[in-house]
């Protein structure tokens, strides 16, 4: 059976220059281990296609059970040069709880 | 030395709620009140206005302000530090300055950090070997030198130290890192040295916790959202610090908001990179040594902090003009609103085109469909769709082509597809894009100041 991301874990999001900065908190240790499982940089990148058109770092933070991710090249150049309605990624910790995954 | 202190956070950007700073002075005891003023952006707006007028360049609402706190943050003893001097700190202090003689204040002392702002000596930092390179590029500055609006270096907490060690009330600093404002005060207070790195990590991660105000305390909660109380009369969120580097994260009592492990984990995260290598000019924290204890009623316990010592630069934010762009909206009603919205951007664009404008870029975005989320918004059955906003951003070099982009928008409702409205305001007009540069500079090549004023 598929689950939102959402329903396991909450999150934050916002801007580095031109790169999105998401933060993932699993809401228990059965989430975490879940989110470290699911949430590989390639499935990050490949959800967010369309959006994020440069690489995809993750880092892992065990002592609150996060995952924090930068996307490079993703906020249409950042700053005041954006274009974008979102030019600060604010929305994009959303976007990534969209995901399903395996429950 | 005292046994603990207490740092209220006050703004958490220019712009922030204007009640914040009063009802942490006002709501219950503090020591100091923290307020970060500045964001990238920000530098080059106020050197803008001091171009214009010598006079200005800093956060204008601070006179404002401290007429209404000064008197109580005397009374109370509660120590001001800020980074809302901008481009121009003594400016910035000279108003306040004011304002104290009108309130009648006597013995009062601010201390002025300077030094951050390099952009009159480009050209000798050039010359000494650093080419200020872009962070993320590599590129060399030389090329758009003769474009940069503002330049600064971040500097750390040691300024406002030695600001407060000369008997300050209020320390008022130019470009100060967003963290340096809450760790300098308890350096300050309990006597932590410049090779104390896990101490000064956890400062300056109490500094991460308050520096983007109640967003730590309840605002901007994506967990179970709807269950923060009272959002209206939000607490913004204080540090209660202790000399082992310990603190806990609170707000005064009868302020709404909420204080727990999720919403300070969620404010850990926001707008980090590598996590053990969180670096400021003070030390590099390592985020991944962040214990978090909720102990209940809006406190939760920080321990066990650790860190590295700090890089040999400092990083310093440059801003440069960067040509125009100019935005446009327009809505349309069901039926087939997102069928319109897409028909009157298809004119439009074939009009810019026919016309040979010059553009970088042009975005179009369908505001209640995809503005936010892009290609993961879900494909609605359109019948269910009452309306749509077209949202249309275009930047170029040419002002003119950005100019005449503005003249086709208004046309677009009588000569375009029908039910369409929103259109106000008058036409869009071109504004300056101003681009952001980061880089480092040696640590030897810049020395804070700091100038004390007394009244």
């Amino acid at each position: 059976m598929k689950i939102k991301l959402l329903n396991i874990a909450h999150g934050r999001s916002g801007d580095k220059g031109d790169a999105a900065n998401i933060g993932i908190i699993a809401y228990d240790d059965k989430g975490f281990e879940k989110i470290k499982k699911e949430l590989t940089t390639e499935k990050v990148k490949k959800h967010f296609e369309g959006i994020c058109f440069g690489e995809v770092e993750r880092f892992e933070l065990p002592n609150i059970r996060a995952l924090n991710f930068l996307l490079h090249n993703t906020l249409g150049g950042g700053g005041t040069v954006s274009l974008k309605h979102d030019a600060q990624g604010k929305t994009l910790a959303a976007a990534l709880l969209r995901m399903e995954i395996d429950s | 030395m005292k046994e603990k202190i207490k740092i209220a956070s006050g703004q958490g950007f220019w712009g922030d709620l204007i009640d914040a700073p009063y009802n942490q002075v006002t709501k219950g005891d503090v020591d100091y009140l923290v307020m970060d003023y500045l964001a990238e952006v920000t530098m080059s707006i106020l050197q803008k206005q001091k171009n214009k007028n010598p006079k200005l360049g800093y956060a204008k609402d601070i006179p404002e302000l401290m007429k209404r706190i000064l008197p109580i943050c005397k009374e109370k003893n509660i120590k001001v530090i800020t980074n809302g001097g901008g481009v121009n700190p003594i400016a910035c202090a000279e108003s306040v300055v004011e304002v104290a003689k009108n309130l009648g204040i006597k013995n009062l002392k601010i201390a002025v950090v300077l030094g951050d702002d390099i952009k009159g000596r480009i050209d000798d930092i050039i010359f000494k070997g650093c080419e200020l390179n872009n962070m993320d590029t590599g590129d060399s500055i030389i090329p758009i030198k003769e474009k940069l609006l503002s330049a600064n270096v971040y500097f750390g907490a040691f300024p406002i130290v030695e600001g407060l060690q000369k008997g300050a009330d209020i320390v008022i600093t130019g470009r100060t890192t967003d963290t340096g404002l809450t760790l300098a005060p308890m350096i300050y207070e309990f006597g932590w040295k410049e090779n104390d790195f896990d101490l000064l990590s956890a400062g300056t991660i109490a500094g991460h916790i308050l520096e983007c105000g109640a967003q730590s305390s309840g605002g901007n909660f994506l967990g179970d959202w709807q269950t923060i109380p009272n959002m209206a009369e939000i607490g913004f969120p204080i540090a209660e610090a202790y000399p082992n580097g310990e603190f806990i994260i609170t707000k005064h009592p009868n302020t709404g908001g909420k204080v727990s492990f999720a919403t300070v984990a969620e404010q850990l995260v926001y707008e980090i990179g590598d996590p053990k290598m969180y670096i400021t000019p003070d030390c590099v924290a390592d985020f991944t040594t962040i214990k978090l204890e909720d102990l209940g009623n809006d406190r939760v316990r920080v321990y066990d902090i650790k860190g590295k010592p700090a890089t040999e630069s400092y990083k310093v934010s440059c801003s440069y003009e960067s040509g125009y762009s100019a935005f446009a909206s327009l809505t349309y009603s069901w039926p087939q609103a997102l069928t319109k919205a897409k028909a009157a951007d298809q004119i439009l664009r074939k009009r810019l085109e026919n016309l040979n404008l010059k553009f970088e870029e042009i975005r179009t975005e369908f505001v209640g469909y995809n503005s936010c989320h892009g290609p993961l918004s879900n494909e609605n059955d359109e019948d269910k769709i009452n309306e749509i906003m077209l949202r249309i951003g275009v930047r170029s070099n040419d002002y003119n082509s950005v100019e005449r982009f503005g003249k086709e928008i208004a046309p677009l409702i009588l000569t375009g597809p029908p039910s369409v409205t929103g259109f106000a305001g008058g036409r869009p007009k071109p504004s300056e894009v101003v681009a952001y540069w980061p880089a480092l500079i040696p640590k030897t090549l810049v020395k804070p100041e700091v100038k004390l004023i007394e009244l």
